[in-house]
């Protein structure tokens, strides 16, 4: 199969990502639009990999999971702490700093 | 492979044994007991100085992906005064403000461990895990206060327009490893110089990518409105911290990596990074003009200030990348000091943010009025302090590099931002303090931070020349 057909569906996966932290309104699923992204780069990372036949891509998708775990852990207590003041998760009940 | 040297991670190493040592003191300490949690964070930061200096023109790497050239070294020393002025200034506030002191000196060392890193990076791979250290530790300081929704909120928002801008930078990565097999700025540089006639549409996408990410951590516009928020919703001192370290670390990057690897498609970023640089000068200025907020105001100023940084980094010349290190010096220095003084007047249930709050300030407070005047005059680029030969360092780099037009445009908007600093200064000098009630008296250690700073910013506003050497020398042996 083409690198393209990766890249395309790559691509999207990022543009999805995207357009979902800009228009989603729940704070969890603004969490799991950032992870897409992520997700839609390792899938780019490691089709570039086996492209050029080394593990370098594959490993170094490791390395961006463990960073986006870590992500996620601090986005999700972020979110508990903001649930914690105001018991919504709609982004508009958080407007005590302009946006 | 040869063998691996260790020396270049040695600063790095330093800083983090202290944060280590720091959070587990913390954790194991009795319910109580006193322990002086400052002083191990200082002492792993005067290591990470030390052997910063000694490492100094040496050029060492460790492992291939770390390197400790002058301009690393330099930065270093320069982060390990935003280090230092955070601990003394925390040390005075964090019983105040009821933070945990122990874990906000451990997640500070962190977030210096990943802009370390960060600066001395010579692989993309590592410096965007080196961006992530230093970001995520910086999401949790922004939101220590969980009591406080401000905050919280704040942290929430940097948190996903921080991630946001990593995902993007990523992307970049992803793109160039994609057409050049590696992630090492030295091959990536090689194969890019190669092809710059007819550059593969990838590479000129991960530019892109790249530029992104990039300018949302150095807050330039238009990627710039998480800034404002985060710094007004953090804690003055976390606020200093960011605005200097994490601006620094990211100017640092962004420098290493348009500079050297992606320095043969200057003719493609440089005309996209020529209009960021001017958005971001011009409204910096213009909206920091409007705000009464004085922390709002000077997250402004200090988006202002990345623009003159842009201009240092557009310039491409030696003279630009010595003068964007001059002037992360300086810069460092007198926001640290003008943030610090925000913190020491603010109490746990009121920032004493606002305008208002400054009224009168010189009869209540003589030192710190005095200090906080010295510092805006340095923002503002008054001679005789730090922040005159800076600007004037950076936007003769500038000229001399041709840009005519934009040297113009940040010398009107830093004549615009006078006004805004100036307004600071004549509220604590000449107006008479109303109602509101008087900010507690300020002593001990963080006054000496202070004026630590105050010494750095004069010394570097009259004799800049020592220091000027210095940056010289960090960029002449490099890209």
């Amino acid at each position: 199969m083409p690198i393209g057909y990766y890249l395309a569906l790559s691509g999207v996966l990022f543009a999805i990502g995207a357009a979902g932290v800009f228009l989603r309104r729940n704070l969890i699923t603004l969490l799991l639009s950032v992870e897409i992204m992520l997700n839609a780069v390792n899938l780019s990372f490691v089709a570039f990999g086996r492209q050029q036949g080394s593990v370098d891509g594959q490993i170094i998708t490791f390395f961006v999971m463990t960073v986006a775990a870590a992500e996620a852990a601090v986005g999700l207590a972020l979110v508990i702490a903001l649930f914690r003041h105001r018991e919504s998760l709609n982004p508009e009940a958080f407007t005590s700093l302009k946006w | 492979m040869t063998t691996y040297s260790f020396d270049a991670v040695i600063p790095i190493v330093c800083v983090i044994l202290a944060g280590l040592v720091v959070m587990l003191a913390e954790a194991f300490r009795g319910r109580g007991e006193k322990m002086p949690l400052g002083g191990l964070a200082v002492i792993g930061l005067v290591g990470a100085a030390a052997s910063s200096v000694l490492l100094w023109n040496r050029n060492a790497t460790s492992f291939g992906v770390v390197t400790a050239d002058n301009f690393a070294l330099f930065l270093n020393l320069v982060l390990v005064a935003v280090g230092l002025m955070t601990v003394l200034i925390t040390a005075q506030t964090a019983d105040r403000d009821k933070l945990p002191a122990g874990e906000f000196y451990a997640t500070a060392l962190f977030a210096l461990v990943g802009m370390m890193l960060m600066v001395q990076a010579s692989d993309l791979l590592v410096m965007f895990l080196a961006l992530e250290t230093m970001s995520i530790a910086v999401y949790v300081m922004t939101g220590i206060r969980r009591e406080a929704v401000n905050g919280t909120e704040a942290a929430f928002k940097y948190f996903l327009l921080g991630a946001f801008a990593s995902a993007f930078f990523l992307y970049g990565v992803a793109f160039l490893y994609g057409t050049t097999g590696s992630t090492s700025l030295d091959r990536i540089g090689t194969i890019v110089a190669s092809q710059a006639m007819a550059p593969n549409p990838l590479v000129l996408m991960a530019v892109g990518m790249l530029l992104v990410g990039f300018a949302f951590k150095v807050a330039a516009v238009p990627f710039h409105m998480w800034s404002p928020d985060a710094y007004e919703g953090a804690p003055a001192v976390v606020t200093g911290f960011m605005s200097t370290g994490v601006k620094a670390a990211a100017i640092a990057g962004f420098t290493r990596v348009f500079l050297s690897a992606l320095e043969p498609m200057i003719g493609y970023w440089a005309p996209a990074l020529w209009v960021i640089a001017a958005a971001t000068m011009v409204l910096g200025t213009v909206v920091g003009v409007q705000q009464t907020s004085i922390k709002r105001m000077l997250a402004y100023s200090s988006i202002a200030h990345g623009g003159y940084l842009l201009l240092g980094l557009l310039a491409g010349s030696d003279v630009g990348k010595a003068s964007i290190l001059f002037y992360l010096a300086a810069y460092a220095l007198t926001n640290l000091g003008a943030f610090g003084i925000i913190a020491l007047l603010g109490s746990y249930s009121r920032d004493n943010d606002n305008l208002r709050d400054y009224a009168g300030l010189w009869h209540s407070h003589p030192v710190l009025a005095t200090l906080m005047a010295l510092f805006l005059l340095s923002l503002g680029g008054f001679p005789p302090t730090a922040g005159f030969i800076a600007k004037w360092y950076v936007f003769s780099a500038a000229i001399g590099a041709g840009y005519y037009w934009l040297a113009i445009i940040g010398f009107l908007s830093s004549v615009v931002s006078v006004y805004f600093y100036l307004r600071i200064v004549v509220m604590m000098f000449m107006t008479d303090r109303d109602a509101r009630p008087v900010p507690a008296p300020v002593t001990g250690i963080a006054l000496a931070g202070l004026a630590l700073s105050l010494a750095g910013v004069l010394y570097l506003g009259v004799l800049p020349s020592q220091v000027i050497e210095w940056a010289q020398a960090s960029v002449a042996t490099i890209f």
